[in-house]
């Protein structure tokens, strides 16, 4: 090995307790990006198998009824490929044993035991029913493992208003519920809601839908016209209560995916960014420094002949070194990270496999990434190195300059002692390097809050949602509309204290060329249990007239107050609407309408009627109420927000605690990187300055105080910039994930700051103790001996 | 050996050096004339401050003068750009310092090699330090070796390309008197056996009995030359 290769070693040796903090801040990054980047290809190429092997359909066109003949003129329409038309139903199911409401999407399969042409099932036990009409079904795997379900089980569904048992006989997966979720709710619920599958046939009898189907599946051939294929299919299907065809992009488990992909994208950048930031900072630091205290073997090496470009190989060559360190623990903990976050996807995403993948490329992304940021940001010092002037390298440098802080220029500075005035004067002569370690600590605090922001969120969202939007106990939904008088029974139940009825109808919301899907629902004036609320949480009065819109929607559509809008009604008598935009509301989950019941019911046409109704019930005999309500043929649905509340915290404990402790093991990681490395830097910059002061009588705490306490006003200042910074941060993330599915609330809770702050300040305080100790160990009569 | 009249080393002519430390202006050299032949052991002498180091790090391509001319076997230095500096020194000089500036993560060995690796034609690194009398010591790190002993290995390191010329400032400054005397004996003897042109910095007066030509520096310029009729051998010098 060459003699200057061994120096590099050497010297990183002796740097070793600065390199491996700064590499465990370049692991930071290089692992943040690799778990992302790593785990959306890993759920990408996922994906992509998974629909293309169960053959996932290109669009959906949901309708009331029409005969089978239809299908051939749909299969006409240019542009389509393939059609597959289906039987689809709402249902309950009531398992032995588990006595609250379980809400069932019911899927037909092609008679005979066969798979359907589009969105195959990949069954993952058991076997498809063979339609021998023994009430066979297939249940969804998220659905039959959250409760333990083998093949064999019985299970007792309502459809249609019919209560009958079936058995299962296998469990799937279906591309079509990758996330399997009911529609209007952010979080899956696998006790809660289930997919079944079951011959069309038997289906058909339960439904009264013989030789007539109400959804349908289609392929496009390639290079179709999407927007024209739909609009055909659309016209087709209006006679028959066609309730619009949507494309991939419309379709809900498809929708969540995308938005949990561009959330991993933002996630593979946003961190890795902070911290390689944070990294080539301290090394630019390091590296500075070094080069200083090395002038002398720069000028050397110099006089000897090495040309310039070779020292600066030479320091490169150790920022490298370090840069690979960090970057080769990054991939590894990358990777070891990326396969636990799979493993949390795969109890949201319910593809039937995964194959987490760590690609070259990430891995070389990941040292490209780590090396230009680790060279970027110490190529002025090691630039300066490589120029520096032989001659003058021999020379010692001129004394820095000092002069008198602002504070003792105000006057003020009577009042401070001297290590007090060195501190100051140190930090008022390189403010820039001060601002630059304020920032650096500051991103820790960062992201130490950003660590509890997803816990911050849904409480806040909870609280809104389901305190303050939405006070009822249980929200009972119909199976198709119905005369107001059919609740007045509901009022009669045990326990039901209040009910208020609504209607919900599917829309098109349409404002020039954007249109939205989604619906209006109709409340009673004053409501007590589903008040919309404005962005200050106070309750928004139902007007008598127009529609109230969520922000977000009233955003897209681009209208204030006042605006008028097109509705199309899907179902019903279909009719289209004009409606005054009568406010706007604040809500994070969806995006739609609100309007008075007795306007929107004049509207329609359709008489007075309503799709459910909210109870306020008493907390003694629920159960005694699920099951009545369960018995109630009309009723399609029961929903306990109590539970609701419940699962929300179920589904994302897990993930939430974990991210959590990351984030803090992260934002310690960068706090001790700063701290430890600026203390580091100061004692090797001034160790000859404070063995003087303890070769004049300065005690080892008075000494430890002029470097420690700078590092203390470093940290006390950054934690006011960290909240900010922090933040805006959440900010961002809030906004990056925000669509018409829900929003995320930057809400920032008082704990949020309070455990930022002080972890701030325990990790500060570890790490200054580890510099103590070198404080205490310093060497008064060989460090007055040195030159320097 | 005496100096052969024609072999002119170095050339200088009206030398001036300004630099600036901190908030104040050094003027080192004034009008410095000065030539140099091969095989030469010259000697400067003066106090602090005289201009010796700037004169001896101009000589070496160190650094480049405010103004004059110095020429390298014919060849202007003060034209010449970074990498034909580099170039000069890489392949003609030798330096050693007072404070032996050896670096201290390399072992005496690796400190010569440093050197050797860049070399056209170096002896070994076992070699030069054989010829300073450290063969023992080769693997010690500089933390590990007495003064002398890191400054011979820093003569060990300034020989082991076998330069043309070897640059000395201060190389006993920082040495006691017997020390320093086997110090000098090295550069002595390289001089004798190499033929290598040295110019040694001291303000030691005694130092100067072993010189060919003595030129004595003050206030940036020089005050006078002695020629030495008979040169003292090193080991009969002490202070």
């Amino acid at each position: 090995m060459k003699a200057l290769s061994r120096k590099a070693l050497r010297d990183l040796w002796h740097l070793r307790g600065q390199a491996l903090a700064i590499a465990l801040v370049i692991a930071g990054g290089i692992a943040n990006l690799v778990m992302s980047q790593a785990t959306l290809d890993s759920l990408y190429g996922t994906r992509e198998r998974f629909y293309r092997e169960n053959a996932f359909a290109d669009a959906w066109a949901p309708l009331e009824r029409a005969p089978e003949s239809v299908a051939a003129r749909l299969a006409a329409i240019d542009g389509v490929a393939a059609v597959e038309t289906r039987v689809v139903s709402a249902g309950n199911l009531a398992l032995e044993g588990f006595d609250e409401p379980i809400r069932a999407l019911v899927h037909a399969l092609p008679p005979g035991g066969v798979q359907p042409a589009l969105n195959r099932l990949t069954l993952r036990a058991g076997r498809l029913p063979d339609g021998g009409g023994r009430g066979e079904v297939v249940a969804s795997e998220a659905f039959a493992e959250a409760h333990g379900l083998r093949p064999g089980a019985r299970l007792r569904a309502t459809l249609n208003g019919r209560a009958q048992w079936f058995t299962m006989v296998g469990v799937a997966a279906s591309p079509e519920f990758i996330y399997q979720i009911q529609p209007g709710s952010t979080f899956p619920d696998f006790r809660r809601f289930a997919i079944l599958w079951m011959d069309r046939r038997e289906l058909e009898a339960a439904l009264d839908m013989d030789g007539a189907f109400n959804d349908v599946a289609l392929r496009l051939a390639p290079g179709a016209n999407t927007a024209a294929v739909l609009d055909a299919i659309d016209r087709v299907l209006a006679r028959y209560g066609g309730l619009g065809a949507f494309a991939r992009e419309e379709q809900l488990s498809h929708r969540f995916l995308m938005h949990e992909f561009r959330q991993l994208g933002t996630m593979a950048w946003l961190f890795p960014a902070i911290f390689l930031s944070v990294a080539a900072f301290l090394l630019n630091v390091v590296v500075t420094r070094l080069v200083g205290m090395q002038r002398d073997q720069i000028a050397i090496l110099k006089a000897f002949g090495y040309p310039p470009a070779a020292i600066g190989r030479h320091y490169a060559l150790m920022v490298a070194l370090i840069a690979l360190g960090g970057t080769a623990v990054g991939i590894a903990g990358g990777a070891l990270l990326g396969e636990w976050l799979s493993g949390v996807y795969m109890q949201f995403y319910r593809f039937p496999y995964l194959e987490f993948r760590l690609s070259p490329a990430v891995a070389g992304l990941g040292v490209a990434v780590a090396l230009s940021s680790a060279l970027a940001g110490t190529a002025v010092a090691v630039l300066r190195a490589a120029r520096l002037p032989p001659a003058e390298a021999m020379r010692p440098p001129a004394p820095e300059h000092f002069r008198p802080t602002l504070v003792e220029r105000l006057g003020l500075g009577r009042r401070l002692d001297e290590p007090t005035r060195i501190i100051l004067r140190q930090l008022e002569r390189r403010p820039g390097k001060a601002l630059l370690s304020v920032l650096g600590l500051a991103m820790a605090c960062a992201i130490m809050m950003v660590g509890r922001f997803q816990g911050d969120a849904i409480d806040w969202m909870v609280d809104t949602q389901y305190r303050i939007a939405q006070r009822n106990d249980v929200g009972v939904y119909l199976v198709e509309p119905t005369g107001r008088g059919a609740l007045r029974e509901l009022g009669a139940l045990p326990g039901v204290t209040r009910v208020e009825p609504f209607r919900t109808v599917p829309v098109v919301f349409r404002r020039g060329t954007v249109e939205h899907r989604s619906f209006i629902e109709g409340l009673v004036p004053a409501p007590e249990l589903r008040r919309p609320v404005d962005r200050a949480l106070r309750a928004v009065p139902i007007p008598t007239d127009g529609v109230l819109l969520t922000d977000y929607l009233a955003g897209m559509l681009g209208v204030v107050p006042g605006d008028r809008i097109e509705v199309q009604v899907l179902d019903g008598r279909r009719r289209w609407l004009v409606l005054p935009v009568a406010g706007t509301v604040h809500e994070y989950i969806g995006a739609q309408g609100y309007m008075a019941l007795d306007a929107l019911n004049r509207a329609l046409g359709e008489g007075d009627v309503v799709t459910g109704a909210r109870l306020s019930v008493a907390a003694s005999g629920r159960p005694e109420l699920y099951r009545l309500l369960d018995e109630r043929p009309r009723i399609a649905g029961v929903a306990v927000r109590e539970l609701e509340i419940r699962n929300v915290y179920d589904s994302i404990a897990e993930s939430m605690l974990t991210f959590s402790f990351v984030s803090l093991l992260l934002g310690a990681v960068i706090n001790f990187g700063v701290v430890y490395n600026a203390a580091r830097v100061a004692l090797s910059e001034r160790g000859r300055e404070l063995a003087s002061l303890r070769v004049l009588g300065f005690t080892r705490a008075e000494v430890s105080y002029i470097l420690l306490g700078e590092l203390a006003l470093l940290v006390l200042a950054s934690v006011p910039i960290g909240f900010l910074l922090g933040w805006g941060l959440i900010a961002f993330m809030g906004n990056a994930l925000t669509s018409d599915l829900f929003r995320v609330p930057a809400h920032v809770s008082a704990q949020t700051l309070a455990f930022a702050g002080l972890a701030m300040l325990v990790s500060s305080v570890l790490s200054a103790l580890v510099v103590r100790r070198r404080v205490a160990r310093l060497d008064l009569v060989e460090v007055l001996k040195t030159r320097e | 050996m005496d100096p052969q009249p024609n072999d002119l080393v170095f050339r200088a002519r009206d030398l001036s050096k300004v630099y600036r430390m901190g908030d104040v202006e050094v003027h080192a050299l004034r009008g410095v004339d000065l030539d140099l032949r091969a095989g030469e052991f010259v000697v400067l002498l003066g106090p602090s401050g005289s201009g010796k180091s700037t004169l001896l790090n101009i000589l070496g391509g160190l650094d480049a003068p405010s103004g004059g001319h110095v020429w390298y076997h014919g060849e202007d230095l003060v034209d010449a750009d970074d990498a034909r500096l580099t170039a000069f020194r890489r392949e003609h000089v030798g330096f050693v310092f007072q404070f032996y500036n050896l670096i201290p993560s390399l072992t005496a060995r690796e400190n010569v090699a440093i050197v050797t690796e860049i070399a056209a034609a170096p002896m070994r690194p076992e070699d030069a330090l054989a010829i300073v009398g450290l063969s023992d010591r080769m693997d010690h790190f500089p933390a590990q070796l007495s003064g002398g002993q890191q400054q011979r290995v820093a003569i060990a390191r300034a020989i082991a390309k076998r330069p043309a010329v070897l640059l000395c400032d201060e190389p006993t400054g920082a040495l006691d008197s017997a020390t320093g005397v086997l110090v000098l004996q090295a550069l002595e003897r390289i001089n004798a056996e190499l033929g290598t042109t040295t110019v040694v910095i001291t303000h030691n007066a005694d130092i100067a009995r072993m010189a060919h030509r003595v030129l004595h520096l003050a206030d940036g310029r020089i005050a006078r030359v002695d020629r030495n009729a008979q040169r003292t051998p090193a080991r009969e010098l002490h202070w």
